[in-house]
Formats: structure tokens, sequence, C-alpha cells
């Protein structure tokens, strides 16, 4: 168990900002997840603090104890691969039990410690294979495996599903979370998925560009995003972001539904919608149109759940309608949050 | 209504005969084979054959007319020669020691140029250039620097006080000290290509793999001893086949530098067998000698090339 802090942490190729700053400041057993696009400095933020990357400027602390300078075997870490990185010429047990013979645990007590790692996740059975006689599923349990035998004060998770086929993620997130939950290690674990992160995380840190977006629950950085980026980042599909004359507007698809679908008319602003497309998707249909009279010009997105029995017709005008305080506003240049500025005409 | 299409033409008839060939992979692969094929029937099947055929008959330079068959007589003669027997423990002597040094030296090479440093470039030239070079003129380098007058390692060395005057070393005229320096110059030739096969082994180990032994806490030994020796394995034993094969054939490092002597101390199979056969004219005997390395020389290739297999990891 340890708590980990990151301070003004730099990392720099060539000319090339991959990290620029960051503040960060990790809880015991806390399971935090770096979300971003590719490239955002995310792998290379866990890499640091594997150290597997030497940063070009600020500190690393683990537990309380700056870890500058040491090598990854003297940080008491475990880190899961994208690929596994499961050693191929070892039997499934060589593979789990090779932290153990690196860090000279007494032999005696290797056999057991294995086999309760393997029994955690389920793989005795495998242990005489080799891991290409896996299936992806199986070698990702092995280096889970791997991780978990040593002990360790701290979790790295580089994109640890993201080899395996849509189904099996997510029984495997499912399987995670809750071994998680089980041995409360600290977590970091770093994905371009945004539902693998609202689903993992205690918290979430959205990056971009090698800095740090907003830090926050999966419920914060979803309902109350702090700029434009995370706004548009998290959600599928993403914040409706409608750009006016002297601020910038948003609100979910999934909030804006017609007038006479929401519970309570209270704190609702009404706004014409006109539909162009209409997409049915099972679980919801997705509507394509634009706000008729506020912003003609800008495409708006509306997911609305299957539970909602009216019909619509492309070409025509509906009256749709928003929480008062499901709309956000952002600055025009900087793309920060601002106070709400109306545009509606209230009734 | 559209006319019914006509009936689909030929592409290959179209294209005319060229394109006929171009389409057909049955043929197109046969004759883009057949050169290679005629290559090594023509310049290593029939030499073979003919060796075979010679090994058993009594032919000489001076043979006119079909010569007659002998039996086994060139390979008995030659097994009752001493300096045949000798030859063959030089050989593999020679090879063996070669190898062993080129491997060691390799690895280190090929794991130092694995790493970024200053100048990199300039170091993978130094080490393949022996390989660009010409053999037979690298090795008369190399037999100039042996010079019993000349050696520029003696006068280097006397220079620096570490060679009397009257106790230089006669590199290629004393027995120990001749096999060490045709070892030394088959080890300088041998040693690019093994660098560059093992390079390419190690480069083929994926990072992740390294790294996941980095943060498993193993030490610089155990990462090699149990990760990245057994990875590059197979790739290894290729440049171990390869080199073997090299130094167990070849004579002309040897012939160059000391053509066996002196005493027959650095005699291989390889220059007894021309020496017999050419320089000597008995081509029967010559044939016998070269002949006898064949079978062994194949084991070898089958047993290392089954390892390799079993190895191979995917």
């Amino acid at each position: 168990m340890a708590t980990v802090t990151v301070r003004q942490l730099e990392k720099r190729f060539g000319d090339v900002h991959a990290v620029d700053g960051i503040d960060l400041s990790i809880q015991e057993g806390e399971f935090l997840v770096l979300l971003g696009p590719s490239g955002c400095g995310k792998t290379t933020l866990l890499r640091m603090i594997a150290g597997l990357e030497r940063q070009t400027r600020g500190d690393i602390l683990i537990g309380g104890q700056v870890v500058n300078d040491l090598p990854p075997r003297a940080r008491k870490i475990a880190m899961v691969f994208q690929s596994y990185a499961l050693y191929p010429h070892m039997s499934v047990y060589d593979n789990i039990a090779f932290p153990l013979k690196a860090q000279g645990v007494e032999k005696r007590s290797i056999p057991e410690r294995v086999e309760r790692a393997a029994a955690m996740f389920g793989i005795e059975r495998f242990l005489k294979r080799k891991p290409r006689e896996l299936s992806g599923g199986e070698r990702q349990r092995v280096a889970l495996a791997r991780a978990v035998v040593r002990e360790p004060s701290l979790f790295l998770l580089d994109e640890p599903l993201s080899n395996l086929d849509a189904k099996l993620r997510t029984l495997a997130r499912d399987e995670l979370k809750q071994f998680q939950r089980r041995i409360g290690t600290t977590t970091i674990y770093v994905t371009h998925d945004q539902i693998e992160a609202m689903g993992l995380g205690d918290r979430i840190v959205v990056m971009s560009g090698g800095k740090v977006r907003q830090v926050g629950s999966p419920q914060e950085v979803y309902d109350e995003p702090e700029d434009t980026f995370v706004a548009g980042f998290l959600g599928s599909p993403p914040m409706n972001l409608l750009r006016g004359d002297n601020c910038t507007v948003g609100f979910r698809p999934e909030r804006f539904l017609p007038l006479l679908a929401h519970e309570s008319q209270e704190g609702l602003v009404p706004l014409w919608f006109r539909i162009d497309r209409v997409e049915d998707l099972g679980s919801a249909r997705l509507l394509y149109g634009s706000l008729h009279d506020t912003f003609p010009n800008e495409k708006v997105i509306v997911s609305v759940p299957f539970t909602v029995h009216m019909d619509f017709t492309p070409g025509e005008v509906y009256e749709f309608a928003v929480k008062e305080k499901e709309i956000k506003f952002f600055d025009k240049e900087t793309g920060r949050r601002t106070e709400p500025r109306p545009f509606w005409v209230r009734r | 209504m559209k006319p019914a299409a006509s009936p689909p033409t030929d592409p290959a008839r179209r294209a005319g005969s060229g394109g006929a060939l171009a389409d057909n992979e049955k043929w197109l692969g046969r004759v883009m084979m057949a050169p290679a094929i005629l290559y090594i029937a023509a310049l290593v099947g029939l030499p073979l054959l003919l060796a075979l055929y010679y090994s058993v008959s009594n032919v000489t330079v001076g043979s006119a007319g079909w010569p007659s068959y002998v039996g086994l007589s060139n390979f008995r003669h030659a097994f009752g020669n001493p300096t045949f027997i000798r030859a063959v423990w030089n050989t593999i002597f020679f090879a063996v020691v070669s190898m062993a040094i080129v491997m060691v030296l390799g690895t280190i090479l090929a794991l130092s140029l694995l790493k970024d440093f200053r100048g990199k470039w300039f170091v993978r030239l130094l080490i393949l250039l022996p390989w660009v070079a010409p053999i037979s003129l690298g090795t008369i380098g190399w037999l100039w620097m042996f010079d019993s007058v000349y050696s520029v390692i003696n006068w280097t060395a006397q220079y620096f006080g570490i060679f009397g005057k009257r106790t230089w070393p006669v590199w290629l005229g004393q027995p120990t000290l001749a096999m060490a320096s045709v070892i030394t110059v088959q080890v300088w030739r041998l040693l690019p290509l093994a660098t560059v096969i093992l390079l390419g082994g190690l480069s083929s180990i994926p990072k992740d793999i390294q790294e996941a032994a980095l943060v498993d806490g193993a030490s610089v030994l155990r990462r090699y001893v149990q990760i990245t020796e057994p990875l590059m394995r197979p790739i290894a034993l290729v440049a171990l086949l390869f080199g073997l094969i090299f130094s167990f054939t070849d004579m002309i490092v040897i012939y160059v530098l000391t053509r066996g002597g002196p005493f027959d101390t650095t005699q291989v199979l390889a220059t007894l067998a021309f020496f017999t056969g050419i320089d000597g004219g008995d081509l029967g005997g010559g044939a016998a000698i070269a002949l006898f390395l064949l079978p062994v020389l194949a084991a070898c290739v089958i047993l290392i090339l089954r390892f390799a297999r079993k190895t191979e990891v995917t």
C-alpha cells in the first residue's frame, strides 16, 4: 500500500513536451485512471512512475519517499503491459515465479505463493503451459497474477484490456475492479477508453497535450467538465458544444429530451429542435439536427432512450428541453468553464 | 436493354504471351527459381558428384582418359597418414576455439551496440569493415603484421619495452603461436557477421519483455541469463552454424598465413586436401580428405537446426 505524489513532473523528448509539468497525488488504495487520447503523455507519466523513463524535471514520491533516482526494482511496483510482456520461453508457473526468484524470496515459499496468485485468477490449470498456448484473456490473467504475486505496494497498468475482444473486455473490467477492491493496492491505470475509465476509476485524470485537464470522480468529470476538451472527450456521443457570440454552450445529448418526456417541468429550458436524421440503435435513438432558432448553424446530437415512445420525422421541428443546471458555459477563447450566460428567454 | 455481355476473355491471352507467364503462378515460380537451381547444380552439385567419383578412383592431375576404380583405398591411405589425423584435430580445434571466441565477443559487441551512445555509427562501421574487405587482402595485411622482421606488433611492443630485442615472438613460426595467430585472424574475420546476426536477434526481443523483467526486479545478470540469452538462442545458433561451417571448410586464412606450418601444426583438412589434390597432383587422395568432413558437417547442420526449432519461440 502506498501513496504516490508527483510534483512538477516534466518529460521532454527533444523539443516535444510529452509530459508538461504535472502535479498529482494519489491516495492509499485508490484506483486512479489516467485518461486521454493517444499521445497525451499518459503512458509516459506511468513509465516515469515505474522508473522505466527518467523525468526531465520534477519529483516522484512513492510512499512518501523520493524515488527519482531509484531503479524500477527498488520501487516495489508491479506493472502490467499492454502486450502483457509474458516471458514466451517460460511456462506460466515460471512466469509467475520470476519476480519472486528475482527478488530472492525464500525458495520453499515460492510454489505456494505462485499457486495462490494463480488461484486468484483461476489459471491453476495452465501452470504448465507456455504463453503461446493461451488465449488473450488467459494471458492477461497470467500477467495480472505475475504482478500480484510479490504483493507490490503499487500497481501500474498500461491499457491491459485493449488486446481483448469487446465481450471479454467488459467481463475483465468487472473482475479487475473487484480484484482491486479485494486486495486494496494503490493502482494507476492508463487507458484511452472512457468507458473503462468511468467504470474503473475512483478518480479520473483527464490528460491532453502532456497536461492534466481535470481530476475528479467519474461523475464530476462527466457532469462538470472544466473545459471544452474534457466535455468533448467524455461521453458517447460527447457533449454538444455550440459556439455562440460570447461563449460556448454545452449540454449532454441524453439530457436534452422532448419537453413532455421530462418528469418535472421545473427549471427546464425549452428549445426548438429541428431534426435532420434519425438513427435507431435499439437501446436509444440518436437524433441529428440543430437548434432551430438559437444556434441554427451548429450541429446537435440528441440521444433519446427507448422508453420515450414518440415518433420523430426528419425535417420537422419539435419542442425539446434541458434542465437549466445541465447547461454548461465555456469561455470562447480559453475553453474554460465560465459563469452562466443565459441565451434563452425565460418563460 | 443492354446487349448481353460478351463472354469474359482470358486475361492471359489478352495480355499476350509475356502476360500469360506472369499470371501463371506455377510456371512463374519455376522460371524464377531456375537460375538459382542451375547455379547450385553447376557449382555445388556437379563438383560434389565429381569429388565423390574422384575419391574412389586413382585419378591424378596428369591422368588421361577415364581413371580406374580403386574402392576405398584413398580413404584407407588418408587414415593411415599421421598428418591427416593431425589435420582432423587441428580442424576441430581451429573451428571450435575460433567460434567460441567469436560468440563471446559477438554477444558483448551486440549488447553494447544495442545501447545508444555518441559515435555509434562509427563503431558499427569499424566492426563491419573486416567483413567488407576482401578476405585474402585482409589476411595478407595480417601476414605483414605477423612478419618475423617487419611485424608492427613486435616493433611497437619493443618500443614500449614489452619485448626485448632478442626475445621477439615469431608469430607464424612457433607452433603454439602459429595456431593462436590463425585463430586470431579467423575471429577478426568472422566477428562482424556474428555481431550483425546477434544484433538482429537482440533487437527482435520485444522491449516490453525486457522492461517487464526490469520491473520484476531482475538483476543485469539474471536478465541476460534468463531472458535475453534464451530468447536470442535460435538466432545465436544460426550465427554459430554459419561460423562453424566457415571455419571447418575455409582455407584462405591458413593458406595465406602459414600454409599449414610449422610442422603441420596449423594444417587443417581444407588445406591438406588442397595440398594433396592440387599441389601434390593426387586428385583422388585430395577428394577423399575433402569428403571426410561432409558427413560430420551434415550431422552438425541437422543437429543445430533441430535444436534451433525446438527453442524457437513465438
